[in-house]
């Protein structure tokens, strides 16, 4: 492996993404939208063609060598990210996403667990799906919902979240990456006040493990979520990873095949974590996929994606903060947040700029981000939001200007 | 498919100077719509004269194409029968779902939204005022109205609210 202090080789990363030869409208792809989702190297597509063209089977219940490889390839994809992100292969659970990640503890842990006035505490700057499954599990058990506020500075207001933490406070599910401002979070900092008062800590980690490479050991959290398709991988497969004798405590989430022990017609006993919790059969050519995107992200170093990720974006805030009437809502500080910018341009509304942008080949996202209580909170209706990854360089940055340019000359 | 197919002059024209802007002064109904999507939202403001729409306006926050479009429509639906204002609006929803030929003679400057139907993203943000319009006119013509009712908000403030629980107290 090259030392953590070489930089990315960009030609050669972007040698392995297929998609960034093609063309849009006429003009080169210029991909700036992958903290929507990443584009996908082709060591993750093969190994999931391969998957399909010589191993596939159903996982965990054939004794045939396609079933036994099936198996084989599934659980040693669990291990290669359960290693990636710090957690143990018995606490490691396939989801499909990060909603179903917080769905299953909101539901399995929170409904056991939760009472009414019993206080669960979220922050301004949650994407949906670390709200939304919150609020349900509330109304069914009469717990509140509060959140911690964002500073003018988009960062979370840590006094603030001292006063909100309480004896009544069960758990606290923050992100460790907004989608929307970059905002890193400091959740080790937030776990360790969290757990004084004996609360919980669940991190969402959609945007913070593919583009930090955060773990749940050194976060010091209870329970973290993240994603496949942000993170190289295939849609359709998420992970949950969780302190391994809080999992073991917890009872199933969803019923079905391959999370039981014995069943009979009224009762059933359940199987060991992981596979307690994953109902059915999985998504197995998406885990190896996923497993594949864990490879090539460590073969190139974490701190190196990162380090790259620093230096598009610091370019970005730089020449996108030279535009007249552009307005960056986010930390300014690079070191302060993720690889992404998420911006206003005078009044015009950010589905119009992204759709002058895509004439031009360039790809961003528009709208509210699923995070509507922080965009009422920063007085917006939507932002234009241009995000990176390893495989971004600062001429796409380039062009990004020159079309906002453009932009601004079509309706000014 | 270039930019100008989609952004008609006449688009960004009515964009750059919506027609009828604002909150309608004594209006018989209002209605509030949004593109939960993108997060448009509009008010349609609305008074008949007998079955004739005497007065029509929009208060819209949204994308060019949204605004432009509603702004069409009060102009398509000023002066009408509600009868045919209701066929322009249906001919405007054929229209953008690519459904049958256009009829240029209902639609107006609303043909000009003809490049929209090609961006199905941007379709709702197209039928947005003319939903809303729909919607205020089968109100009014069904003779509901008056007072300070607006249709449409009071389900939207409880998701509000929902959505936004408690996190505003989270600030004391």
């Amino acid at each position: 492996m090259t030392t953590p202090t070489a930089p990315l080789d960009v030609a050669a990363v972007r040698g392995d993404f297929p998609i960034l030869e093609r063309r849009v409208n006429g003009n080169p792809l210029v991909y700036l939208d992958s903290a929507a989702t990443s584009q996908k190297p082709r060591q993750v597509l093969d190994a999931m063609d391969d998957y399909y063209r010589r191993h596939n089977a159903n996982v965990h219940r054939g004794v045939h060598t396609l079933a036994e490889e099936a198996t084989h390839l599934f659980e040693e994809a669990r291990g290669k990210v359960a290693r990636f992100v710090g957690a143990s292969e018995r606490a490691t659970v396939f989801t499909k996403n990060v909603s179903e990640a917080v769905n299953l503890v909101a539901y399995a842990w929170g409904l056991r667990n939760l009472r009414e006035g019993d206080e669960i505490l979220v922050t301004e700057m949650e994407h949906h799906s670390n709200l939304v499954p919150w609020q349900l599990v509330a109304r069914l058990t009469g717990a509140r919902v509060r959140a911690v506020p964002v500073t003018g500075d988009y960062l979370l207001d840590l006094d603030a979240l001292d006063g909100l933490l309480g004896e009544r406070t069960r758990i606290v599910a923050v992100s460790a990456m907004s989608n929307v401002l970059g905002t890193v979070n400091p959740v080790a900092e937030i776990a360790r006040r969290a757990h004084a008062v004996g609360a919980l800590v669940l991190a969402d980690a959609a945007q913070a493990v593919p583009h930090a490479g955060v773990r749940l050991d050194t976060l010091g959290v209870d329970f973290l979520g993240f994603t496949g398709h942000k993170a190289l991988g295939p849609m359709g497969v998420g992970v949950l990873v969780a302190r391994e004798e809080l999992l073991e405590g917890m009872e199933p989430f969803l019923g079905g095949g391959e999370m039981i022990r014995d069943v009979e017609i009224d009762r059933t006993t359940w199987n060991d974590i992981p596979w307690r919790f994953e109902a059915g059969t999985p998504n197995v050519a998406e885990a190896v996929g996923l497993g594949a995107a864990v490879d090539y992200l460590q073969a190139l170093g974490m701190d190196r994606v990162r380090a790259h990720e620093v230096d598009v974006t610091g370019y970005a805030l730089k020449r996108l903060g030279e535009i007249d009437g552009l307005r960056i809502y986010g930390p300014s500080e690079v070191e302060h947040r993720g690889g992404m910018v998420s911006f206003t341009l005078g009044d015009i509304h950010p589905h119009d700029v992204a759709q002058v942008l895509d004439a031009d080949g360039i790809a961003v996202r528009a709208g509210h981000h699923c995070a509507k209580p922080l965009l009422r909170r920063l007085g917006v209706q939507a932002t234009t939001r241009a995000s990176f990854y390893l495989y971004s360089t600062t001429d796409e940055v380039d062009a990004l200007v020159a079309g906002l340019d453009k932009v601004r000359r079509f309706f000014g | 498919m270039g930019l100008d197919d989609l952004y008609q002059e006449i688009i960004l024209d009515h964009y750059r100077r919506p027609r009828n802007p604002g909150r309608l002064e004594n209006a018989q109904v209002e209605v509030r719509h949004y593109n939960p999507v993108c997060g448009d939202e509009l008010v349609v403001g609305l008074r008949l004269d007998g079955d004739r729409v005497a007065a029509a306006a929009v208060d819209a926050k949204g994308c060019s194409i949204s605004q432009a479009a509603a702004s069409v429509m009060t102009e398509q639906v000023l002066g009408r029968p509600v009868g045919e204002a209701l066929d322009q609006a249906e001919a405007f929803r054929r229209l953008m779902h690519g459904e049958g030929e256009p009829d240029e003679e209902l639609l107006g400057d609303g043909i000009a939204f003809k490049g929209v139907a090609r961006y199905p993203v941007r379709v709702k943000c197209a039928l947005l005022g003319w939903m809303a319009f729909k919607d205020a006119a089968t109100r009014a013509a069904g003779g509901q109205g008056g007072g300070a009712t607006v249709y449409g908000e009071e389900q939207d403030e409880t998701a509000v609210r929902a959505a936004r629980g408690d996190t505003r107290e989270g600030r004391t």
